[in-house]
């Protein structure tokens, strides 16, 4: 086998592993929009959080330390302990399930019936604010997050495939962290499903998202299905944001993958949660093929913009995208 | 008039029990518009009770309001010798009060089997965390369910399209389901809200018939709308007569025939 083409190969694997990362942010959206019928905004921005929080935990530091400071002039910032890594997931997870509740207690309950695009200006709000909740709470410096995962490139893998292209290829390189995330969110998103398909919350929360009245009907809580919703999309922010966060630090910046999550949704279908990883994983190998061989043609960078030109062809011709339901109106 | 308030045995010799549900002076506004004014009627238990009344009568209003999708602004309504503060929908389900629609409320996405499946829900009581490892309770809880749910699903001859996906079903049959999925519920009692709307003249015997049955065989006391004036005093033990939001007659299917005022209603004297 020519090198190009095992290069090709690895391209295609590293993509798929991305992929998978894009993947995680766009099952947030979906499990919220199928549920609720709202595009919650917030998704990239709760990731964040969920990653400040997590760091902030593990490193004992004090939430809202700069502002205890400024109005009682004490100089405190950390308790002095470290809190063990899967305790602080588990606290963190808390913090995300009690950030359900409020979004749906003091926001989206009082906003039950109306249209779409005010349920939409309300998550925009609310990633604002959660936003400047997380700089106030654990300050506004990158973090690292030091959770212990693998990282760099594996070398087994590399020795395990340096004979298959002869002398110039040495072979694949792909990042240990890359594979602990493709490896988590497999377990995720089985858990997710069996928890959908053979649990009595988990057939109430297929109900709710395919009919209110009747889901009512039957003695369901549509509250309760919404707060739990908010929560698993919570868990599912957090670990996108153990992923990213690993990969890239903790910063501000991390909100804005989800963005990269719109084009995933373009193609997946926004109420299809293996249209979320399908999606996922052709918008990361595309955008890593496209670089690869298509890239030092028009001057490279093409990441940047591959997925939403992607986005926009599959709106032209296929606007439900690749799973979702296609509407259509009886006339 | 029969005595409202004491048990008494039908023509066929069912026997009707206690009061099971009361209405009682309920009086239901949107807005300036009074959809129900002053209403106040019983339903005992084991009966088939009719409401019926021309078009914007206010029935589906009154089904409603036994149902908790909306709350009456006056009056009061007393389930099971109790009086039942306003509450949600979801929760006067729980208290074994089901319903079907007018205009079908089904999971069309879903199965027929899981369809009717979501109608035990309230009957399914082992933790998240018990199900999640699917042991002891959870496991045996399920299987009493799916039982309980493929009985009803051979009692409604549905067992042909179990696995279809309602979506994919004829009218007819997607009212027969939703009836199953309020059955499956095993409730105390029944609200069906035009089961026989739509529906060709075959499908409507067939679906008196499962009424009949279900009423016959489970003793569930049921409240149903309906328009059709032969399928209403074939069926059912007492009808309630609305018109304009009032109660213009209560009674057996031959009193109420009999009343001036509901054949006024029905051949449409003016109103002044």
């Amino acid at each position: 086998m020519s090198a190009d083409f095992l290069y090709g190969i690895e391209v295609i694997i590293n993509g798929l592993m991305a992929g998978v990362l894009y993947a995680l942010v766009a099952l947030g959206f979906v499990l919220i929009f199928k549920a609720s019928g709202i595009f919650n905004y917030a998704q990239g921005v709760m990731a964040l959080f969920a990653a400040l929080t997590l760091v902030g935990i593990m490193e004992g530091e004090v939430p809202f330390s700069h502002l205890i400071n400024a109005i009682f002039g004490t100089e405190i910032h950390h308790f002095g302990w470290e809190v063990p890594a899967l305790l602080a997931i588990l606290l963190t997870l808390v913090v995300m399930i009690f950030f359900a509740w409020a979004v749906q207690h003091f926001v989206f309950r009082h906003l039950v019936g109306q249209e779409p695009i005010i349920l939409f200006m309300a998550t925009i709000g609310l990633a604002y604010f959660l936003e400047g909740i997380g700089d106030l709470m654990w300050g506004s410096d990158i973090k690292t997050l030091a959770l212990g995962l693998p990282q760099g490139g594996s070398l087994w893998v590399e020795d395990m495939t340096s004979g298959l292209g002869g002398d110039d290829f040495y072979g694949f390189f792909i990042d240990k962290l890359d594979m602990v995330a493709t490896v988590v969110a497999i377990v995720l998103v089985t858990g997710l499903i069996l928890f959908a398909q053979y649990t009595k919350q988990g057939r109430a929360m297929r109900a709710v998202a395919d009919d209110h009245q009747a889901a009512l009907s039957v003695g369901i809580s549509l509250n309760f299905i919404w707060v739990l919703v908010w929560s698993l999309a919570g868990l599912v922010a957090l670990v996108a944001g153990i992923m990213w966060g690993a990969k890239s630090g903790v910063q501000f910046s991390l909100s804005l993958i989800a963005l990269k999550a719109l084009p995933v949704l373009m193609l997946g279908g926004f109420t299809s949660i293996p249209g979320a990883i399908v999606g996922g994983l052709i918008i990361g190998v595309g955008e890593k093929l496209f670089e690869y061989m298509i890239g030092p043609l028009v001057g490279g960078a093409t990441e940047n913009w591959f997925a939403y030109v992607l986005a926009l062809i599959f709106l032209v011709f296929r606007p439900q995208g690749l799973f979702g339901e296609k509407i259509i109106e009886r006339v | 008039m029969k005595d409202m308030l004491t048990p008494y045995v039908t023509d066929d010799g069912r026997q009707i029990g206690e009061t099971l549900m009361d209405m009682r002076n309920i009086t239901l506004r949107f807005g300036g518009v009074e959809a129900i004014k002053d209403i106040s009627f019983n339903i005992q238990e084991g009966e088939i009770r009719a409401i019926i009344g021309p078009n914007g009568a206010g029935k589906s209003s009154m089904l409603n309001v036994i149902s908790g999708f909306y709350n009456p602004q006056e009056g009061e309504v007393w389930f099971r010798g109790k009086k039942r503060p306003p509450m949600k929908p979801f929760q006067v389900a729980r208290l074994g009060i089901a319903r079907t629609f007018q205009n079908i409320a089904l999971f069309e996405g879903m199965s027929v089997l899981d369809n009717v499946m979501t109608g035990r829900l309230n009957h399914m009581n082992a933790s998240m965390f018990s199900q999640a490892l699917w042991k002891g309770r959870a496991e045996r809880e399920e299987t009493e369910n799916r039982e309980a749910v493929e009985r009803v699903i051979d009692f409604l001859e549905i067992q042909a399209i179990r696995k279809t996906p309602v979506g994919r079903l004829p009218y007819g049959l997607k009212k027969r389901v939703e009836l199953a999925r309020a059955l499956a519920a095993e409730p105390k009692l029944l609200l069906l809200d035009e089961p026989m709307a739509g529906m060709n003249v075959e499908e409507k015997e067939d679906m008196s018939r499962f009424i009949l049955d279900v009423n016959d065989e489970f003793g569930t006391t049921i409240a149903l709308i309906e328009h059709d004036m032969g399928v209403v005093m074939d069926l059912s033990d007492r009808v309630i007569v609305m018109d304009y939001g009032r109660k213009i007659g209560d009674g057996t299917p031959h009193e109420v025939r009999n009343n001036q005022e509901v054949i006024d209603a029905y051949l449409g004297v003016s109103h002044d």
